[in-house]
C-alpha cells in the first residue's frame, strides 16, 4: 500500500481502507456445553478515510468487533472484507491501538515505535527519518530514548498510536486508548488525534464506553446493544471539522449527545442486570 | 537518632542500656553480628551440652585460626580447582539450561517429551548424584563437574520455562507484535525472549548459588584439591575447625559470584533499572 507521508493534506477522498462487516456472529461454548453469543450478526460498513466510533456499554463486545477485525479472533459466522479481501489474521494493514501496557518494555521509544519499519525490512537511515518525524509531530522526540515505564499515560498512548500509524496501515482500530487516562490529559489526546488524523485520513475505527467523546471524535456512531451485542443505531454527527473541545459545550454538540444517550440509556441498563 | 533516645530508660547515665535504642541501623546490624558470635563463642567455652552439644563444634576463634592457616599454605591451588568446577559446570548448566527451557516453554509436543524425564530427576538432591557420578563419568573431575552442573541446571531451565510460558501468555504484548506485520520468528526475538529475560536471570541467579551450594558433594570425590574436599576432608579426619572454615568460604564464593551473575543480568535489562521521571 502507499506510504503516507507526514505532511500530505490529502483533501482527496482515500481510495483504500474499506472496512465490511457482514453478518459477523461470534459465538462461546463453555466447558458446560452451553452456548454463549456475544455477537450477533453485527453488520456495517466503514467507508475509506472516515472516523467511526463503536459506542456502548461495558460487555456489549464492542471490543470483540474490533478484535475481529484485527484478525486477533475468527468469527463464528459471517466475514470481515477490508479492500475487498477476507480478513483472516493479524497484520500491518490493520494497526492497532491498546488500552495500556502495550508499548514493549524492553524498547525505547524510538524502537518501540520502529519496530514495525524494521520488520518491514526499511533502511536504517529511512526509518530513522520516518520515526524522527512522527515522534516530532506528537511531541515525543526528545524522550525517545526513554523507556515506557519512564513515561506518563499519555505520553506512552502517544508513542502508541504513531507507532501503529507509522506502518500507514490501511485501517487504524483503537480500543478505549484514552480510558485509562485522567481527563485533562484525555481531552488533550482527543485534540491530538484530531490533528493528526487531519494529516493521515486513514479510516478509524474508534471503540468507547464514552459519549462524549463518541460525538467528539466521530463521523458516525455505532450504538451497541447488549446481550447478545448488536448494532442498535448508526448516527451520523454532522458537526463540522475541526473539532475542539469547546465545542462539547455547544448546544448543537449536547444536542446529539443527548439523543445518543436516550439510546444508550437502555443498553447500559441492560448490561448491569445480567 | 530514635525518640527513645529521650525517655525514661536514659536518665541515669550515659552509658545506660537505653544507648543500644540510640544505634543506627548500621550499628545494629554490627551489633547483631557481634552478639551472634559472642553466644556461638560463649556455648563452646562453657562446653554447653544440653540436648544440642557445644562441646564438638569449633568456636570462632578456632575458626578463625584455621583460616588464618588455611591462607598461610598456597589456599589459591583449592580456589583455583574448586572455581574452575563451578565455573565449568555452571556454564554448560545455563547454556543447556536456556535452550532447553525456551524450547519447552514455547512448543507444546517439546513440553510433552522433556518434562516427565526431567521432573523426575530435578528433586534428586546432590549427594545422591555420586555414586552416578563415579559410574558414568571418566574421571573423577568431570564427575565433579557434573554434579555442579546439576545443581545449576534446574534452576535455570524452571525459570526459563516459566519466563517464556508468561510472555506468551500475555495476550496484549503477542497481539502488537502481530498488528505490526512481525512473523514468528520477529515475535520471538522482540518479544518472548526479552519479556522471558528477568525470570532467566532470577533463575541464573539462583543456579548459581545452588551450583557452589553442590560443590561439597561434589568435592567429595575430589583427589587432593579443591576447597570443598578440604572441608570433606577436614570432617573425615576429625579435625574440625577447617570444616566450619570451608563452609563459610564457600558460602562466601556463592554471595560473591550470585552477585556478579546478578549485576551481570542486570545490565542486559536496561529498561529494568532507571529511576522512574515525571514526565
Amino acid at each position: 500500500m502507499p506510504e503516507i507521508a507526514v505532511q500530505s493534506q490529502s483533501s482527496a477522498q482515500l481510495t483504500y481502507g474499506l472496512v465490511e462487516v457482514q453478518d459477523l456472529s461470534i459465538c462461546f461454548e463453555d466447558k458446560r456445553q452451553t452456548t454463549t453469543t456475544i455477537l450477533d450478526k453485527i453488520n456495517f460498513t466503514v467507508e475509506p478515510g472516515s472516523f467511526v466510533c463503536l459506542l456502548g456499554p461495558s460487555g456489549c463486545g464492542k471490543s470483540t468487533v474490533l478484535n475481529t477485525v484485527a484478525g486477533f479472533i475468527n468469527p463464528t459466522e459471517g466475514k470481515i472484507l477490508v479492500d475487498n479481501q477476507p480478513v483472516t489474521k493479524p497484520g500491518a494493514d490493520r494497526g492497532f491501538v491498546f488500552q495500556q501496557y502495550s508499548l514493549l518494555p524492553w524498547k525505547t521509544v524510538f524502537q518501540n515505535v520502529e519496530f514495525g519499519l524494521k520488520i518491514k525490512g526499511i533502511a536504517k537511515t529511512k526509518r530513522r527519518e520516518l520515526v524522527k518525524e512522527y515522534l516530532n509531530r506528537v511531541g515525543l522526540y526528545k524522550h525517545r530514548d526513554s523507556f515506557p515505564h519512564q513515561l506518563s499515560g499519555g505520553m506512552k498512548q502517544r508513542a502508541s498510536i504513531v507507532r501503529a500509524l507509522i506502518n500507514s496501515p490501511s485501517v487504524l482500530l483503537m480500543d478505549e486508548p484514552f480510558s485509562a487516562l485522567d481527563a485533562q490529559t484525555r481531552h488533550m489526546m482527543q485534540e491530538l488525534l484530531m490533528e493528526i488524523w487531519q494529516d493521515f485520513k486513514t479510516t478509524v475505527i474508534f471503540v468507547t464506553h464514552d459519549i462524549e467523546e463518541a460525538v467528539l471524535l466521530g463521523d458516525r456512531i455505532l450504538v451497541m446493544g447488549v446481550n447478545p451485542g448488536h448494532i442498535k443505531e448508526d448516527i451520523a454527527i454532522d458537526l463540522k471539522r475541526p473539532r475542539h473541545i469547546d465545542d462539547t459545550l455547544t448546544p448543537e454538540f449536547i444536542q446529539i449527545s443527548r439523543q445518543v444517550l436516550a439510546t444508550i440509556r437502555e443498553e447500559t441498563l441492560k448490561s448491569m442486570e445480567c | 537518632m530514635t525518640s527513645l533516645s529521650k525517655s525514661s530508660l536514659d536518665t541515669d547515665s550515659r552509658f545506660s542500656i537505653g544507648k543500644i535504642f540510640r544505634l543506627n541501623k548500621l550499628g545494629r546490624r554490627i551489633l547483631s553480628l557481634v552478639i551472634f558470635f559472642g553466644v556461638w563463642q560463649f556455648l563452646c567455652a562453657i562446653k554447653f551440652h544440653f540436648f544440642i552439644n557445644f562441646n564438638f563444634l569449633p568456636s570462632p576463634i578456632e575458626v578463625v585460626e584455621a583460616t588464618w592457616e588455611f591462607f598461610h599454605d598456597d589456599p589459591w591451588v583449592h580456589f583455583r580447582s574448586s572455581i574452575l568446577r563451578v565455573l565449568l559446570g555452571y556454564t554448560i548448566a545455563s547454556i543447556l539450561g536456556i535452550i532447553l527451557g525456551i524450547f519447552i516453554g514455547a512448543w507444546q509436543k517439546v513440553d510433552d517429551f522433556l518434562s516427565p524425564p526431567l521432573e523426575l530427576l530435578r528433586p534428586i538432591p546432590a549427594v545422591a548424584w555420586i555414586p552416578l557420578a563415579i559410574l558414568m563419568f571418566p574421571t573423577a573431575e568431570a564427575g565433579m563437574i557434573f554434579i555442579t552442573f546439576v545443581g545449576g541446571f534446574f534452576p535455570v531451565l524452571i525459570s526459563t520455562v516459566k519466563g517464556v510460558e508468561s510472555t506468551i501468555n500475555d495476550t496484549v504484548l503477542i497481539r502488537v507484535g502481530q498488528c505490526l506485520g512481525a512473523k514468528s520468528w520477529h515475535i520471538f526475538k522482540d518479544i518472548v525472549i526479552p519479556g522471558a529475560l528477568p525470570s532467566i536471570a532470577s533463575g541464573l541467579v539462583i543456579g548459581m548459588g545452588n551450583a557452589w551450594f553442590c560443590l561439597v558433594t561434589a568435592e567429595i570425590l575430589a583427589g587432593r584439591y579443591g576447597v570443598g574436599y578440604i572441608t570433606w576432608e577436614s570432617y573425615v579426619t576429625s579435625n574440625y575447625p577447617p570444616i566450619v572454615m570451608g563452609m563459610l568460604l564457600i558460602g562466601l564464593m556463592g554471595a560473591i559470584s550470585s552477585w556478579a551473575i546478578s549485576h551481570l543480568t542486570s545490565a542486559l535489562m536496561p529498561w529494568r533499572s532507571i529511576e522512574k521521571q515525571d514526565a
